[in-house]
C-alpha cells in the first residue's frame, strides 16, 4: 500500500520538524527570568513560544498522520533521547546570551531558507505550517541580527564571547545541510526540502553578517553529527527530564 | 491543534473585503453575533473578528461549525479564546459544533477589522498599518505623534512590540504588521 508508505515517511518527517522546535524552543525557553534585562526576557520567552508552537502543528499532524493512535503529547513527552531526531545544533546548552544569539542567527537565517522552500512542498499541511512559521521567522532574525552586530562591533568582551561563540558552534553546522535516507526519498517526492540546496546561500548570508560584526567566519576541521539518526550529545537526556518530569511523574496529566 | 487548509476566509486581505457575515441565514447570523461577545483575553476591546481570528461560521445538517485560525503558532490565547466559544455556544442553545482549526492561509494583520484598529488604538495600542505599505509609521496612540521609537521587538505578547514616543515621553504597545 504505497499510501500509507508515503504517509509514515511523511509522519517522520513532520516529528523530525517537530523535535527540532521543539529542543530548540525548551533551550530559548531557559533564559525566561534569566534575561540581561526585562525587554530581552520577554522577547525571548516569546520567540521560545513561536518554536514550541511549531512544534505543536508538526507533532499535530504526525498525530492525524498517525491515525489517531499517537497524540501531539506522545511526541513530546513519551519518547526517549533514541527516538529524538532533532538536529544536534538545537540541543545545545543556551551558554551565554553571545552564545544563544550566535546559534539563533544561524537557525534564524537557516530557517528563513528552510521554511520558505517547505512552504513550496506538494504536501499541503506541512507548506501551511512553514507559511505560517515563515512569517515569525523574520521577526527572529532581524532580532539575532542587530544583536549579533551590536555585540560583535561592541566591547572587546562581548567581541571576544561571540567569536568564541561561533568557533564552539561551527561544527554543528554541517548536520543541518545534510539529508538521510528518509529525507532524500520525500525529497524525491516533492514533500521534503533538500536542504543541500540551501546551504551556498546560508553561507553567503551569514558572511555578510559577520563581517559587519567584524566576526570571523571560523574554520574548523571537526564536525559532529547523529541527531538525525537519534544518536546524541550527553545534553539532551538532562534537558529531557525536565521537558518530560510532570507527564513521567503523573501519567496522563493535564493543565 | 489540527493542521488542516482551507480556503474559506472571511475578510479577504485585498481591498474588495468579501464578507461572509452578508451572506448568512438567520440561524447562521445569530451566531456570528453571539461570537462577537468573544474577546481576545489579553485585548479585551477585541473581538475575534476584530482580531481576524474567526474566520467562518457555517451550518452543516445538524451542526454548526466554527472556523478559527490562530495568531502566532504559540500564542497561549487561542486555547482560551476556543473555551469560551464553546462556552458562549453551549449556553446559548447550540450545543452541536464543531470547531476547526485551519493554518492556511495564514493570519495576517491585513485581516483586523478597521474598527478594530480603532477600537486598539483607543484601548492605548498602536494599531498595525498595511503589510504591503511601503513605509510603516508607529503613531503615538497618545498625542499622536509620529516621533516614535522602538524599545523592543516584542511586548507583552508576541504580537507586541514596545514603542516610546519622543514627543510625550508615553510608553506604549505597537501591534506588529505580520
Amino acid at each position: 500500500m504505497p499510501d500509507n508508505a508515503d504517509n509514515n515517511l511523511t509522519l517522520q518527517y513532520a516529528v523530525r520538524l517537530g523535535d527540532d522546535a521543539l529542543i530548540l524552543g525548551h533551550r530559548i525557553s531557559e533564559w525566561c527570568r534569566n534575561g540581561p534585562f526585562l525587554e530581552e526576557d520577554i522577547a525571548l520567552s516569546n520567540s521560545a513560544l513561536d518554536y514550541i508552537g511549531r512544534a505543536r502543528m508538526f507533532y499535530g499532524y504526525a498525530a492525524e498522520l498517525s491515525g489517531g493512535k499517537k497524540t501531539e503529547d506522545d511526541f513530546a513527552y513519551l519518547r526517549d533521547c533514541r527516538e529524538y531526531q532533532n538536529l544536534l545544533i538545537s540541543e545545545l546548552p543556551k551558554g551565554d546570551f553571545a552564545w544563544t544569539m550566535a546559534r539563533q542567527l544561524i537557525m534564524d537565517v537557516y530557517y528563513l531558507n528552510f521554511l520558505s522552500a517547505l512552504s513550496e512542498s506538494v504536501d499541503p499541511n506541512l507548506a501551511a505550517i512553514a507559511a505560517k512559521a515563515v512569517k515569525e521567522t523574520k521577526y527572529h532574525l532581524r532580532r539575532s541580527t542587530d544583536w549579533v552586530l551590536r555585540l560583535g562591533d561592541g566591547t572587546e568582551e562581548s567581541h571576544a564571547r561571540l567569536q568564541k561563540a561561533f568557533d564552539e558552534i561551527w561544527g554543528y553546522i554541517p548536520e543541518i545541510f545534510e539529508l538521510d535516507e528518509l529525507e532524500q526519498q520525500l525529497v524525491d517526492k516533492g514533500v521534503a526540502v533538500n536542504t543541500p540546496e540551501l546551504q551556498a546561500r546560508w553561507q553567503e548570508e551569514i558572511r555578510g553578517i559577520l563581517t559587519e560584526a567584524t566576526i570571523e567566519m571560523p574554520e574548523v576541521s571537526w564536525t559532529v553529527r547523529g541527531g538525525r539518526s537519534g544518536y546524541h550529545t550527553e545534553h539532551l537526556g538532562h534537558l529531557l527530564s525536565e521537558l518530560q518530569y510532570m507527564q513521567r511523574t503523573y501519567p496522563g496529566l493535564q493543565w | 491543534m489540527v493542521a488542516v487548509v482551507s480556503n474559506s476566509a472571511g475578510q479577504s486581505d485585498d481591498a474588495g473585503t468579501v464578507d461572509m457575515r452578508t451572506n448568512s441565514d438567520a440561524e447562521v447570523s445569530t451566531i456570528w453575533d453571539l461570537l462577537d461577545e468573544v474577546k481576545d483575553p489579553e485585548i479585551p476591546v477585541l473581538s475575534l473578528w476584530d482580531l481576524g481570528v474567526l474566520r467562518n461560521v457555517e451550518k452543516s445538517l445538524d451542526k454548526i461549525i466554527i472556523t478559527i485560525t490562530p495568531t502566532y503558532s504559540g500564542c497561549p490565547a487561542m486555547e482560551t479564546m476556543r473555551q469560551d466559544i464553546e462556552s458562549i455556544l453551549t449556553r446559548s442553545g447550540y450545543p452541536n459544533y464543531e470547531i476547526r482549526t485551519v493554518l492556511s492561509p495564514a493570519w495576517t494583520t491585513d485581516w483586523m477589522s478597521d474598527e478594530g484598529k480603532q477600537k486598539l488604538e483607543q484601548f492605548g495600542i498602536a494599531p498595525p498599518g498595511h503589510t504591503k505599505a511601503e513605509t510603516q509609521t508607529v503613531c503615538c496612540p497618545r498625542c499622536r505623534s509620529e516621533d516614535t521609537l522602538l524599545i523592543s521587538e516584542y511586548g507583552s505578547t508576541a504580537c507586541k512590540a514596545m514603542y516610546q514616543c519622543s514627543q510625550c515621553k508615553e510608553a506604549f504597545c505597537y501591534f506588529k504588521v505580520i
